[in-house]
């Protein structure tokens, strides 16, 4: 029967790190295993129903929300966190940004955004403003407004572009 | 519940003769909302979304074959979305970028929400939806495998493998009403495609009746009023056909909207959709 | 201008634009929600709630439930150690429902155990016999219906009644006008965690807007004294109001003490919506009456606020919405009368713009409609009647600090408008549907101005207490001061810098340790607390100045930062100088104080005012009910600017949930239950439909006895935004539109 297999322990691979998950319910999802059995707390759950992006993560180089991966199924698949943004104490481009305009208040959607806005800019380096709404509208943000969001986005094209402010 | 993750469309067929009642999980965007809020009960469950087959898309003359697996993205941004303009378009509408990048056209027509954005456009297109089990492969009309509001005719044994979709030479439209910009589940919708060639026009609308529905009387009323060599439709025609396209409805009043602004915009969403492809006449 | 062009700001001080201490940890993830902790040995708890807006309790049965492998605790009314009753202004709620349950969701037991699913499976497994009521909904038949509650349904009703009761103007316009049930929609759910402690009380962690007065009333419950109740703060993912009342806090103890285990708690999405008060439902029937020059002669109006099962601030909020139902505007006579009345609808309670918001949306509306009936320039009728300093309210307040209503009105009106129309088919009404074209589209501009009154009011005692401490020259602030994301931690860095020269101050843990800094809410904390923190940071500097006096003899002047002797040697930083010394300042700061309404709701009941006026210009496609905001524009009264980039994501943010109820946001009731409770179908404005906001003044004119002259500045976006959205599509199609939010169907359908 190929290789189904009927799993109750699996393994993931986290930020390049792998973790045995065993005795858990298999209807966790993605994030909740993140957040409550692997401590990483960085991805946050306000909706679990794929309407907000404050879980968005990298799953084999594709924006997710973590909410709606089953756990299990994201075995032999590479995930990329928020955790793995930074490197080190080092903040990412897109993090200084946020900071330097104001898009964090609260701070519950960053995360998610950041995720999402580095998948992105990965993409498109150098957006129009309707394409950052677009690109972001899956990331709900009740503090902002969105204006300091699109203008932390505007910001890292510039930066990496080497223009002048 | 128990978890198995299925490798290939012979293991899945295997899978499913021995026990039927698993569950199938491909991109997870509706069957995970179920469980997060307990409103699914999982017992076993197989992961179909790394079977390669069902991943994969090809043109083959004049038509496609997309896997069930294959994504709202893939649809949306490849080269797909210039086969098939209005399935793109309706895959733009769909959740957030997340959501397309997980969501698959297999899911949005197992699912069979009245609101499912694809299936108008499946349905005006003439999709056909090849679906398989151990015992074989049978292939169904949309319409045939969508029997109610989230129901389908697939056998507890069964999947759906691919769905063949005609590429039509000729404009395509996909229009959907929603109260917001973006994200949101639509209020109305309304796909029409043509085929110059052929001299075909195909409507179907979306959240207005139980399930996705084709407009059949306003297709052949209008086919009447079309001067294909001129792209031109004729303007005495545009309100009996606005009118027929609202009558193919049977819209509900819920927390989403009236049926009666479902009526009325499913009607006009008909209208620009046409005025959009076809000139007026002189 | 947008920040790009003004530069980045990288220096610290009060009027600049310092970037938030928390900054780095929240862009990294490192910053701990309320959901974010964790204890060893924790159990997760998990509320039953009513399904029913009304019915009577005649059995529990929870002994399948409790032999539920997993399940260590299910408490019910019956275990409540305390006062089964609670309440933000006035205790009327049970903490666990006894006998009857009066809205659909009212927790009726609570459950611990070792895994979030099992919790939910034993809340699943509670059988509850209930005797259905017919439920009281409807507000109006509240104020006479058979009451649902012993204290009655009218939980407040007030007469505000100025002036010449028989002065009418020649001119008369009337409206009636509705405004939905707005939810604050924060996106970090409720969460906490409760950890018994060996001296028997409990150490809550909480996300919440007001430490002291959940202390107070987790204390009641659980009788225990004051000090045995613990509350710290946890991470806030946003409020907006719907953190001031006390929602997990108790179930959260009850189960810690009973399981001698810590107990975590997260609300989801749908319990959230449950779980917390909402903005009130209103109807409003308004009638002005202005002479032919159209000075107003004289406003009258009915507000019936929808508080639901239990009063929380309606009380409160229905003052606001009554005492500021005239908008900023002069009004020499007036007769406004006011109910808050209890329904077996969810409870209401603060929102972001505290029952201004609801007459307001009105009132503006009445305000065009006499600008039409004068034939008058809406902005010039506005201008005319423009409240100014030393004008009085219908209160009979007279305003004694600043009220530039007409510098607001002026510098927005003067503000360049749009031009152009928008090309791309997603950047048209129906954005991604694609269902506009700009030949289905009509353009509308609207106006819309509100006045806000700052801190709590009514003869409340509004007080915050801070501490200043100095350890060898580093320095610790400790204040109980709620950070909701509103940039308070930023504040008080820039304090500091002010009044010491020290670049970074320790936080300390906000929690009970120290007195109360009262609720981050009514755009009270930078004055309020803000205001704590210079008085304590002062304290030091004059402490530094007698320390530095009794060791040199010789007199010292404050100049600036820095310390000059009189007797003309070297002068010296006090930064520089607090090295190596230790001070420790404990100050407690109060606003002026405010008095009760009379009979006649008059009376000096607010402390301060801030004024804002908005300006929408929108896209319609009116066929299809379809609205696209193009751009927000407004200025704002703020007193003064205290930091540029928070001030602006104030704006920014508040437009936003301003855009949100004019257009979008309702949880739509069906006899009581909320059919909406979720992010599918409340639907909160993406990026997508947020326009940009354009600031064309802040209005800066000190405000006396407020610190650094500021006035708070959260509110005043929400408030007028929402009306003068509502005006740009009045503009638009020519429709009444009386009635927020607008669906697309009061657009398409109208008048068909």
């Amino acid at each position: 029967m190929g290789i189904a297999q009927e799993s109750n322990q699996y393994e993931l691979t986290v930020n390049d790190s792998k973790y045995v998950i065993s005795g858990s319910w298999l209807g966790e999802s993605l994030l909740y295993v993140l957040r409550e059995r692997l401590g990483l707390y960085g991805s946050k759950n306000a909706c679990e129903q794929g309407e907000c992006g404050s879980c968005s993560v990298m799953m084999d180089d594709v924006l997710v929300c973590s909410c709606l991966v089953l756990a299990a199924n994201a075995e032999g698949r590479a995930i990329k966190t928020i955790e793995s943004v930074a490197e080190g104490s080092q903040l990412s481009d897109v993090q200084e940004a946020f900071i330097d305009t104001g898009a964090i208040q609260c701070g519950f959607c960053t995360p998610g955004l950041l995720v999402t806005i580095h998948d992105f800019l990965d993409s498109n380096p150098e957006p129009e403003e309707s394409e950052i709404k677009e690109a972001i509208s899956g990331n709900l943000c009740r503090c902002t407004g969105y204006g300091r969001i699109v203008e932390a986005v505007q910001l890292v094209s510039i930066r990496r572009s080497g223009r002048d402010i | 519940m128990n978890f198995l993750i299925a490798s290939s469309t012979e293991d899945l067929c295997e899978l499913l003769a021995e026990d039927p009642s698993r569950q199938l999980l491909a991109g997870g965007t509706d069957f995970m909302v179920e469980v997060n809020f307990r409103h699914r009960d999982v017992s076993e469950v197989i992961a179909i979304d790394r079977i390669e087959e069902l991943k994969q898309w090809r043109h083959d003359g004049d038509s496609v074959l997309i896997g069930s697996c294959v994504t709202y993205r893939e649809i949306e941004r490849g080269a797909l979305s210039t086969l098939i303009p209005a399935l793109a378009q309706s895959a733009r509408t769909i959740g957030s970028p997340q959501i397309r990048n997980t969501g698959t056209i297999g899911g949005n027509l197992a699912t069979a929400s009245p609101a499912g954005d694809m299936i108008p456009v499946l349905l005006a297109l003439g999709a056909l939806v090849n679906v398989r089990s151990r015992s074989g492969v049978r292939q169904l009309q949309v319409d045939e495998l969508i029997t109610g509001v989230k129901t389908n005719s697939l056998r507890e044994d069964e999947f759906i493998e691919s769905v063949r979709v005609p590429v039509l030479r000729g404009p395509q439209e996909f229009l959907k009403v929603g109260p917001r910009n973006a994200m949101v589940i639509s209020v109305s919708s309304l796909a029409m495609v043509t085929d110059i060639d052929k001299e075909y026009i195909g409507i179907a609308l979306g959240s207005v009746s139980a399930s996705p529905c084709r407009s059949t009387d306003a297709e052949s009323f209008i086919s009447e009023n079309i001067d294909w060599n001129s792209m031109t439709v004729r303007s005495g025609a545009i309100d009996n056909f606005e009118r027929l396209v609202r009558e193919s409805a049977s819209p509900i009043d819920d927390h989403r909207s009236s049926s009666a602004y479902r009526t009325h915009t499913i009607g006009v969403l008909g209208r620009r959709a046409l005025l959009r492809i076809f000139r007026l006449e002189n | 201008m947008s920040l790009l062009e003004e530069g980045i700001a990288s220096a610290a001080g009060v009027g600049i634009s310092a970037t938030r201490p928390d900054g780095k940890e929240k862009a990294r993830g490192d910053f701990l929600f309320s959901n974010d902790l964790s204890a060893e040995d924790m159990l997760w708890g998990q509320t039953l709630r009513s399904p029913y807006p009304s019915a009577k309790i005649r059995k529990i049965d929870f002994s399948q439930a409790l032999a539920i492998d997993g399940v260590h605790a299910i408490l019910t009314a019956d275990d409540v150690p305390g006062e089964n009753i609670f309440g933000l202004e006035h205790p009327d709620q049970p903490v666990l429902a006894f006998d009857i349950v009066r809205y659909v969701g009212e927790p009726v037991a609570i459950v611990a155990a070792t895994h979030p699913e099992v919790a939910k499976s034993a809340v699943d497994a509670i059988y509850v016999d209930y005797e259905q009521l017919d439920p009281l909904v409807n507000s109006q038949e509240a104020i006479e219906a058979a009451p649902i509650h012993p204290e009655g349904n009218v939980i407040r009703h007030l007469v505000i009644n100025h002036g010449d009761p028989d002065a009418v103007g020649n001119i008369t316009v009337e409206g009636e006008y509705e405004v939905g049930m707005q939810d604050q929609a924060f996106l970090g759910t409720e969460s906490g965690i409760a950890f018994p402690s060996a001296d028997g009380g409990v150490d809550l962690h909480i996300s919440t807007q007001w430490l002291h007065s959940d202390r107070d009333q987790v204390a009641s419950a659980l009788n225990l004294p004051e000090d045995l109740v613990r509350v710290t703060l946890a991470g806030v993912g946003g409020a907006f109001g719907g953190r001031e009342d006390v929602s997990m806090h108790v179930h959260l103890c009850m189960l810690a003490l009973h399981t001698g285990r810590p107990v975590k708690m997260v609300y989801d999405r749908n319990e959230s919506f449950l779980g917390h008060v909402h903005r009130h439902p209103a109807k409003i029937w308004f009638r002005h009456s202005a002479d032919e020059s159209g000075a107003l002669v004289k406003v009258e109006a009915k507000v019936i606020l929808d508080g639901g099962a239990y009063a929380s601030t309606t009380s409160a909020v229905l003052a606001n919405a009554c005492c500021f139902s005239v908008g900023p505007y002069r009004v020499p006579n007036a007769l406004i009368e006011g109910w808050g009345v209890r329904t077996n609808n969810p409870p209401c309670g603060a929102m972001r713009g505290f029952g201004n918001v609801q007459t307001c949306f009105a009132a503006e509306a009445q305000m065009d409609k006499l600008a039409r009936a004068l034939s008058m320039d809406p902005v010039e009728l506005r201008l005319l009647n423009a409240l100014k300093s030393g004008d009085t309210l219908i209160t009979g307040q007279k305003i004694t600090g600043t009220a530039p209503v007409k510098e607001v009105l002026t510098s927005l009106s003067e503000h360049p408008i749009p031009k152009g129309v928008k090309g791309d088919l997603l950047e048209l009404p129906g954005g991604t549907g694609r269902t506009t074209d700009n030949s289905h589209v009509k353009r509308g501009i609207g106006f819309a101005a509100s006045i806000k009154n700052l801190m709590f009011s009514e003869g409340f005692d509004d007080f915050s207490e801070a501490r200043c401490i100095v350890v060898d020259g580093e320095v610790s602030i400790q204040s109980a001061c709620v950070e909701v994301g509103q940039g308070f931690v930023t504040l008080v860095n820039q304090i500091v810098e002010e009044t010491l020269g020290v670049s970074e101050a320790v936080i300390l843990p906000v929690d009970t340790s120290i007195g109360s800094a009262g609720s981050t809410s009514a755009s009270r904390q930078t004055w309020m607390s803000g205001g704590a923190v210079l008085k304590a940071c002062e304290a030091v500097v004059n402490a530094l100045i007698l320390e530095l006096q009794n060791e040199n003899g010789g007199e010292y002047e404050k100049v600036g930062l820095n310390l000059v002797p009189k007797d003309g040697s070297d002068s010296i930083s006090i930064a520089v100088a607090l090295r190596g010394r230790n001070f420790d300042e404990h100050v407690t700061h109060r606003h002026l104080p405010t008095f009760p309404l009379d009979h006649n709701g008059q009376g000096n009941a607010h402390v301060s005012f801030a004024f804002a006026a908005h300006r929408a210009v929108v896209d319609v496609d009116q066929e299809l009910g379809l609205v696209r905001v193009v751009e927000i524009a407004t200025s704002q009264d703020v007193g003064r600017i205290l930091n540029p980039v928070q001030a602006r994501g104030q704006i920014e943010g508040g437009v936003a949930q301003g855009l949100g109820l004019a257009l979008l946001e309702e949880l739509v009731l069906i006899d009581g239950k909320i059919a909406n409770a979720n992010f599918t179908d409340y639907l909160l404005p993406t990026a997508m439909d947020t326009p940009p906001i354009e600031i064309a003044a802040f209005i800066e004119q000190p405000e006396p006895g407020a610190p650094f002259g500021a006035k708070g500045i959260g509110e005043p976006p929400v408030i007028s935004s929402t009306p003068a959205i509502v005006a740009a599509i009045r503009d638009a199609t020519g429709f009444e539109l009386n009635r927020v939010p607008i669906k697309p169907e009061d657009i398409a359908l109208n008048g068909l």
